[in-house]
């Protein structure tokens, strides 16, 4: 049976990461649902989350194929975890003076912020789980959405427990250890490409 | 043919004390070969080309290193995937940007289902051409992505020796695998100094198993144990972990027989009493059987693919438990869930398993499968008088024994070629199971002689596989690589010939190969010595002559258009299912 799967990936922060990552998801038939991707306290390695909907054994086969990937350091498939998942919303709605006190109240109820003003349209930012923004967004829809983005879960296992740490981790050796100090690199002038 | 004679014999590049240039200026060229010389390489093979005209440059200044050109960077590939299989070492190939390194693709695919290490060197356009769609730029890592272990485009000089430390450790640790190089013009000249660190790299990201979870080998022991009709399968995990040895201990300190898969061919001696043969869609009968009516089945080193299981609820449907041994976990339960999954170096998980087998014997469920080996022998019927396939294999085998190296094509020759050799020696056969990339022989034939230069190579291969390679005939007869070469003409595209008769209405559509060239004035184009045979009478004489000849022979048999690969389960049917020869 299909679900929505929570990923939770720790990778290396490099060129072509997220294209491996996807790849190797997509190249299962799975669509992504959501994708969220940052640094981490540790600059060289970034945090992936992902929700994937797909069952429990696909999602299985993709996680030991993306945990192969050699940029992946950790794959943990969370959904059955105690998480807190949250992502961020910004929608720019449409807020005639006349109707802004009525938005403001359901933004309040959303524990959301106004963070832009205009005459016609205000931007509200709202932080929450995945029902909690939809429920938001159905509730704002008849004011007239004008654009809307969100962000993708990010999320963390509840409590104490962290079952690989960023700063556990080996520092990235191989461009660490500067085997070829550079010497001011003369590089040819040479563009053609041509024989 | 005195001509031939006079080009010096192939000999592999014998490493001579070279000065070391630790502490040199040099550039990004000197740097990668200076590189490819302390990871052991020997043999390049390659094409050069506007965006690696820098390596090409320097590579006069490594006479250690042997360069060979190919004449298409695909036979390249294949090339440094031959010698790659038949040496256990990393191989090597060079080509040029855009269509050069796109040509690459089928041949890093297949070095990458086979689990193969090779690393190619892909020139690129200079650093701030890329993404311009400069003349000869393509996107090559993108493009490769999904056919190489991993990939590297080195923006800046000073990573290029850790990229290339990485890329060797990468290829040939773990599950080996090809990794791709991609390497801008710019940084081939520029200049840095050169350090050299010897320690193997060190990768957070990459951290290969070898031993497996003692608690897991121990209840596989328990299972082992307990069995009554026990079962090893194995494939080329077994190979590439060098386990033969291990394997025969297990299944005589057990009795257990063992079946392999097309790759798995050599990890287990077939003469050995305790051999089955191979397993699956093309396997024995006999093998199909032990698999259908085993309580518990041993799979070291092996995927597991349709081709092995046939029918997916075919597969050991009596079976109580299923060990699966494997370095890599995304095979473990991708097709066949097992009870017991352990994840490790075949020889290292064998070796911690062994000790705790009980030494027992097996007389009634080794009768019954010597019954079935009785009734289901693997068998050719000569229908027509012409000459058949087996009828070329059987006299090769007998004047080579396990001595040979048999490289396959793809294709009914690929099957006959797995059955009609008794492959008593690991890295005996090598062919393109998991892609089935036709073409593959040939070259990677040529590099299997690189890399065994004193051992008979054999390529067996069909005229349409071999066409399409055919252009490294060139580099053949100019490094005069001692190749022989077996063409099983049957004038058509044989297996397709056989799926079209038999499932798929018999309506024979483009299979049609008549029209192809003349192989014996082919070679003689090439300059390449040709031999034509078409009765099984003279087969010993055509074989005798080319195994007399030093270089290499390009022989032609024209075999039994009708010729069929048996056995074989029908499409879509059950591993019990198969259809015998008759």
């Amino acid at each position: 049976m299909s679900q929505a799967r929570l990923l939770s990936l720790l990778v290396e922060n490099r060129p072509g990461v997220l294209q491996r990552v996807s790849a190797a998801i997509r190249r299962r038939g799975f669509n992504i649902d959501s994708l969220s991707v940052g640094r981490t306290e540790d600059p060289t390695v970034s945090r992936m989350t992902i929700t994937v909907f797909v069952g429990q054994q696909a999602a299985e086969q993709a996680t030991k194929q993306v945990d192969k990937l050699i940029d992946v350091i950790s794959v943990d498939d969370i959904t059955d975890a105690e998480v807190v998942a949250h992502e961020l919303l910004l929608v720019k709605v449409k807020s005639p003076p006349a109707r802004r006190r009525e938005l403001l109240d359901i933004v309040d109820i959303f524990r959301g912020r106004i963070i832009d003003v205009a005459p016609e349209s205000v931007i509200v930012e709202v932080t929450g789980g995945e029902n909690k923004i939809d429920r938001f967004i159905d509730l704002v829809r008849p004011f007239g959405i004008k654009e809307l983005a969100r962000s993708g879960e990010v999320a963390m296992v509840r409590g104490d427990h962290v079952r690989l740490s960023v700063m556990d981790l080996e520092p990235l050796q191989a461009h660490a250890n500067g085997a070829v100090p550079a010497v001011a690199a003369e590089v040819a002038a040479d563009t053609t490409g041509a024989v | 043919m005195t001509q031939l004679e006079s080009r010096p014999e192939t000999v592999p590049a014998t490493p001579q004390p070279r000065r070391s240039r630790d502490g040199e200026t040099l550039t990004g060229a000197e740097i990668l070969l200076e590189c490819l010389l302390r990871e052991g390489v020997d043999t390049i093979f390659g094409y050069p080309g506007g965006a690696n005209l820098y390596i090409y440059r320097h590579l006069p200044g490594y006479p250690e290193l042997k360069h060979v050109l190919v004449r298409h960077e695909q036979g390249g590939a294949h090339a440094a995937d031959g010698y790659a299989r038949s040496s256990g070492r990393v191989g090597v190939v060079f080509a040029t940007s855009g269509p050069g390194a796109l040509n690459l693709v089928t041949g890093l695919a297949t070095a990458m289902a086979d689990s193969v290490p090779v690393v190619a060197v892909t020139g690129q356009v200079p650093t701030n051409a890329v993404g311009t769609d400069a003349f000869q730029e393509s996107d090559v890592i993108g493009s490769t992505m999904s056919v190489v272990k991993h990939s590297y485009l080195v923006t800046d000089l000073k990573d290029l020796v850790p990229t290339i430390k990485e890329a060797f450790h990468i290829a040939r640790s773990g599950r080996p695998g090809p990794v791709l190089i991609d390497l801008p013009k710019d940084l081939q000249s520029a200049k840095a100094k050169f350090v050299y660190p010897e320690a193997t790299p060190r990768m957070r990201s990459f951290v290969p198993p070898r031993d497996g979870d003692a608690d897991a080998i121990r209840r596989a022991a328990e299972l082992i144990n307990a069995a009554k009709r026990p079962l090893v399968l194995c494939g080329r995990g077994v190979l590439i972990a060098g386990a033969q040895s291990e394997l025969s201990e297990l299944a005589h300190r057990a009795e257990i027989p063992v079946g392999w898969t097309l790759l798995g061919t050599g990890a287990f001696p077939l003469r050995d009493p305790l051999a089955l043969q191979m397993v699956g869609f093309m396997g024995a009968g006999y093998t199909n059987k032990a698999v259908c009516d085993c309580d518990t089945l041993v799979m070291v080193g092996m995927r597991c693919d349709d081709r092995v299981t046939t029918k997916l609820t075919s597969f050991a449907p009596q079976v109580e438990h299923i060990i699966h041994i494997d370095i890599d976990p995304a095979e473990i339960g991708k097709n066949v869930s097992p009870e017991i999954s352990i994840v490790g170096d075949a020889k290292e998980v064998l070796r911690q398993l062994i000790p705790q087998v009980t030494e027992r014997e097996n007389p009634a469920w080794l009768a019954t499968i010597a019954e079935w080996r009785e009734q289901h022998p693997i068998k050719f019927v000569n229908k027509t008088g012409l000459l058949q396939p087996q009828e070329v294999l059987i006299p090769m085998y007998e004047r080579c024994k396990s001595e040979a190296v048999v490289v396959a094509d793809v294709g009914q020759n690929q099957i006959w070629a797995a059955l009609w050799f008794d492959y008593d020696k690991p890295g005996r056969f090598l062919n393109s199971g998991g892609t089935g990339t036709m073409g593959f022989a040939f070259p990677a034939a040529m590099g299997a002689k690189f890399a065994n230069p004193d051992t008979t190579v054999f390529c067996v291969t069909g005229e349409g596989g071999f066409l399409m390679n055919v252009q490294e005939m060139a580099t053949c007869v100019e490094n005069n690589v001692d190749i022989k070469i077996v063409i099983l003409n049957n004038y058509c595209l044989g297996m397709v010939r056989q799926f079209q008769d038999d499932f798929y209405e018999g309506v024979r559509s483009a299979v049609d190969l008549s029209v192809g060239p003349d192989f014996m004035k082919l070679a003689d184009a090439f300059g390449m010595k040709g031999l034509y045979c078409n009765t099984a009478a003279g087969v010993p004489a055509v074989l005798d002559e080319a195994l007399a000849h030093r270089g290499p022979v390009l022989m032609n048999f024209d075999i039994d258009p009708d010729a069929n690969v048996y056995p074989i389960v029908p499409l879509g049917q059950g591993m019990l299912d198969f259809v015998e020869a008759s």
